[in-house]
């Protein structure tokens, strides 16, 4: 069921009456409920992976609290016959107990997010290797990837690592944790919660809040826009584009560059607006996952802006654990004794970062290009890091830090860095991700970008005026957004004006939005994730 | 307090729902100057409903049969309910629609689309059934002609499927947001100009010649529905030269005619007996008549619906006197307004 699909907006509309009739006690489980049927719809077969994994997570969950509670009790028990050794011990076993559950959930759930997602990759690059020395391929195997896999299992183990550190207290209901794991709003595009950020509003009992409603169908409906009249029309001409690689190289490869990050950025929020606004309806609160990410000054800025709920997902979750684990430390210690303090210092970070962006691009998608991708986010944001020296010596030397257009400078250099990593998911070829950027700095045609040649990628003229219309929104409304919340700026305005915005926007996705017959319905790109 | 709030929200929905009532209207093709086929199916419901003839099917049928030459040569009251490549299960809940109104002495049914077993083209569908009042029948016909690509829910609010025409807009789209024009004469479309028929290729051979289950389910049903109203059901095939009639789809048509006692005419094995001249009579080099062609053909069928199927001749009748004459002059000057066009 398509968040821009008939079906999910009936949907929608039968589960917030009935949400809201309901006694508020059982909303929760009607909630899961919906979720269900929701995964159900997509494939039924995917609710058996999910129900593995929440099953599996679940009573690992319970099995750690146990320990810990155990522990917990014992040492109030003892809490004078013990000496500070005994005690360490005790501890040291207990962490033992709970750290073989917390690595046999880890190892399970990860194991069917590998076999899944990566056992034909795999396979691929072993049949590349053993093609080498003349050898017979492996067959491929046919498996199916259950939608959203890759956010509920990174959910689900967020919460096990929780539970484990005792940030977040185990969930003894396996229902409110099934509901945890599967809330259908973010089961296939996230944002990825924590347990700890959405259990309390997620059990909590709602009465209907006209407000909270109305703002949540604001965003919903925010979230369309971006989605249909923007993404999907953009789709159009980004599809040509990378479709015929051989004809449309250098400028065009530029113009598809930034369609690209164009499509990408309103099809992903979108969805996250979409996300967030049907939660908001059903007065649960979900994580925001962007920060305005296109008006960063830098690469690092624009990963604590973009897609938020994984970039702290991958730090709390891998990078912090492997900085500080004892093989990292003792490396540490001997690069700094080998290649001295101030590049020895360094190998730890960059090695975990490396394993960091590695693992990022590679929970994109099972192959190269993302992998790249990831890499190429690495490089780009050590080398910067290494840089910042200069940028300092720079900076004392010239006052421009805080001039309007070198902060536009900064943007526009962070956009374009950005876009051109992303052409390695837009192509989805590694070597012709590098050809296809060549191209752009040696293939002269920059004439295409004005001469009427871009009308002819399947995008007219009205729909350049349509895109270029949707960013002057996209980028004022961004604006706006630095003072406070848009909805409750447009919520101060006199009803008749506030009524006719959200008619007036309504309107732009009904008649302006690229759907049915003459579009093709468009799958949201992360769902592929 | 209270009270203007509610008044609030009940003007607010009004406001809303009225303009886009009024967008669905502008935005919806008027089918009057490019495309006209897709306005016939709902002129029906203008017309008075007496007919003793109703004509359902294809083009076969709107294009090479005159209603008009009926009336003036035989006296007989008819109307064509037809559209562009209409399935034959759209032809049957039209004619379940028809009856509704009307219970004609004789539906006549061109027996061409018994070659679709599947839904086909979604805009043919658009000119089928968009065109019909609500009713269960328009709602079956809907699911049953939809293809994989449509959506029951732009059927009920076109504006889902229009939203983007806005920048198609004609004057003629705000002309006829609430009127519409005549452009058939009783469901037949009219074209005077013409292009002789050249060399007709032989039909490609099929993988397989049978008729679909499907288009047989809704011949049958046709059937029993007339038999049940106490209709009779006529089938033909139309003179047109092309998509090509196989000899083996002939035959089928001919053992189901035979099987369930139903008159049916092959009106390709009459060309001659018609007086039909493919270098005279067809306006597209074979596959529809034209004015000349169509007059042709529904002299001789209004001599058969007269004198074999006992067609009532109700030319004496002056309340339809009075109809069939406005239709005629109208006719007429479709007729001289073409010639004048085409003579240019």
């Amino acid at each position: 069921m398509l968040f821009t699909s008939y079906s999910f907006m009936g949907f929608l509309l039968v589960l917030f009456c009935l949400y809201y009739i309901i006694p508020a006690k059982h909303q929760w489980k009607l909630l899961l409920l919906a979720s269900y049927i929701f995964y159900f719809l997509a494939k039924p077969i995917y609710l058996i992976y999910i129900l593995v994994t929440t099953v599996s997570t679940w009573f690992a969950g319970i099995q750690i609290d146990k320990v810990q509670n155990t522990q917990k009790a014992y040492l109030a028990e003892h809490k004078a016959d013990l000496d500070k050794e005994t005690k360490k011990q005790y501890k040291a076993s207990m962490k033992k107990k709970t750290w073989h559950w917390l690595l046999a959930c880890l190892l399970f759930n990860l194991g069917i997010l590998a076999v899944v997602k990566y056992t034909n990759f795999t396979i691929s690059n072993i049949n590349s290797l053993v093609q080498l020395f003349g050898g017979k391929p492996l067959s491929f195997i046919n498996i199916i990837v259950p939608l959203g896999i890759s956010f509920y299992t990174f959910q689900a183990m967020g919460y096990i690592i929780d539970v484990y550190r005792g940030t977040s207290k185990a969930q003894t209901n396996p229902f409110r944790f099934a509901l945890f794991v599967s809330f259908f709003p973010q089961l296939v595009q996230g944002p990825i919660s924590r347990y700890g950020d959405l259990h309390e509003s997620l059990f909590a009992e709602h009465s209907f809040d006209g407000k909270n409603v109305a703002f949540g169908l604001q965003r919903i409906l925010w979230g369309y826009f971006k989605k249909m009249v923007i993404a999907d029309r953009m789709l159009i001409g980004v599809n040509t584009l990378i479709q015929n690689p051989d004809r449309y190289s250098g400028a065009y490869a530029f113009a598809g560059m930034l369609f690209y990050a164009l499509e990408l950025y309103a099809d992903f929020t979108g969805g996250i607006d979409i996300t967030i606004g049907v939660a908001q309806v059903l007065g649960v609160k979900v994580t925001e996952n962007f920060n305005r990410p296109y008006f960063s000054k830098n690469i690092k800025e624009y990963w604590n802006r973009w897609h938020i709920t994984m970039g702290s997902w991958f730090t709390d979750y891998i990078f912090y654990p492997i900085s500080v684990c004892k093989p990292m430390l003792k490396l540490s210690k001997h690069s700094r004794s080998l290649l001295g303090e101030s590049i020895g210092k360094r190998v730890p970070i960059y090695l975990s970062s490396f394993i960091v962006w590695f693992t990022t691009g590679i929970w994109h998608g099972a192959s190269w290009n993302f992998i790249v991708w990831g890499l190429g986010n690495w490089v780009v944001i050590m080398v910067s890091q290494e840089l910042e020296p200069l940028y300092a010596k720079f900076h004392n030397r010239f006052a421009v830090k805080d001039k309007f257009g070198f902060r536009l400078f900064q943007v526009i250099r962070t956009i374009l860095l950005m876009s051109s990593l992303r052409m390695f998911d837009c192509y989805r070829d590694v070597p012709l991700t590098f050809r296809m950027f060549g191209s752009i700095f040696t293939k002269f045609n920059w004439n295409v970008l004005w001469d009427g040649s871009l009308l002819n990628i399947g995008l007219s003229a009205l729909d350049y005026g349509i895109l270029s219309a949707g960013v002057v929104l996209l980028t004022t409304v961004s604006l706006v957004q630095r003072t406070g919340s848009v909805r409750e700026k447009i919520h101060k305005k006199p009803y008749w004006l506030r009524a006719a915005v959200w008619y007036g926007l309504f309107l732009c996705v009904l008649l302006m939005g690229a759907y049915g017959i003459g579009y093709d319905a468009s799958q949201f790109i992360y769902n592929q994730f | 307090m209270k009270k203007k709030r509610w008044l609030t929200i009940v003007l607010t929905a009004i406001l809303i729902l009225g303009s886009l009532f009024l967008l669905q209207k502008l935005l919806m093709p008027k089918y009057v100057a490019d495309v006209v086929e897709g306005a016939f199916i709902a002129e029906y419901y203008q017309e008075e409903k007496n007919h003793d003839v109703v004509f359902i099917g294809d083009c076969e049928v709107y294009e090479n049969f005159s209603p008009i030459t009926l009336w003036q040569e035989y006296g007989i009251n008819s109307y064509i309910r037809g559209s562009a490549q209409q399935l034959i299960w759209q032809s049957y809940y039209l004619l379940e629609d028809t009856l509704r109104y009307e219970t004609p002495q004789v539906v006549v049914f061109n027996v061409l689309s018994m070659k679709y077993n599947e839904p086909q083209k979604e805009a043919y569908n658009r000119m089928s059934i968009e065109g019909m009042k609500w009713s269960m029948s328009k709602v079956k016909s809907i699911q049953a002609s939809m293809t994989s690509r449509e959506n029951f829910l732009d059927y009920v609010f076109p504006i889902l499927r229009y939203h983007s025409r806005w920048s198609q807009l004609t004057e003629d789209d705000l002309k006829y947001m609430f009127q519409t024009k005549q452009v058939s004469h009783n469901g037949y479309y009219m074209r005077v100009d013409v292009k002789a028929a050249g060399e007709i290729p032989e039909g490609k051979p099929l993988a397989d010649y049978q008729f679909g289950e499907n288009a047989y389910t809704y011949l049958d049903k046709m059937t029993a529905l007339c038999k049940e109203k106490g209709i009779q059901l006529i089938l033909i095939k139309a003179p047109s030269l092309y998509p090509y009639w196989y000899d083996e789809w002939e035959a089928q048509i001919e053992q189901y005619a035979e099987d369930n006692d139903l008159l049916y005419i092959n009106y390709l094995e009459l060309v001659d007996e018609v007086g039909i001249d493919f270098t005279q009579d067809t306006y597209d080099a074979g596959l529809h008549m034209n004015l000349s062609g169509a007059e042709k053909l529904s002299h001789s069928f209004g001599q058969i619906l007269s004198e074999e199927v006992q067609v009532p001749n109700r030319s004496g009748e002056a309340h339809l006197q009075e109809i069939w004459k406005e239709k005629i002059a109208a006719y007429e000057a479709e007729k001289q307004e073409q010639f004048t066009k085409y003579s240019k």
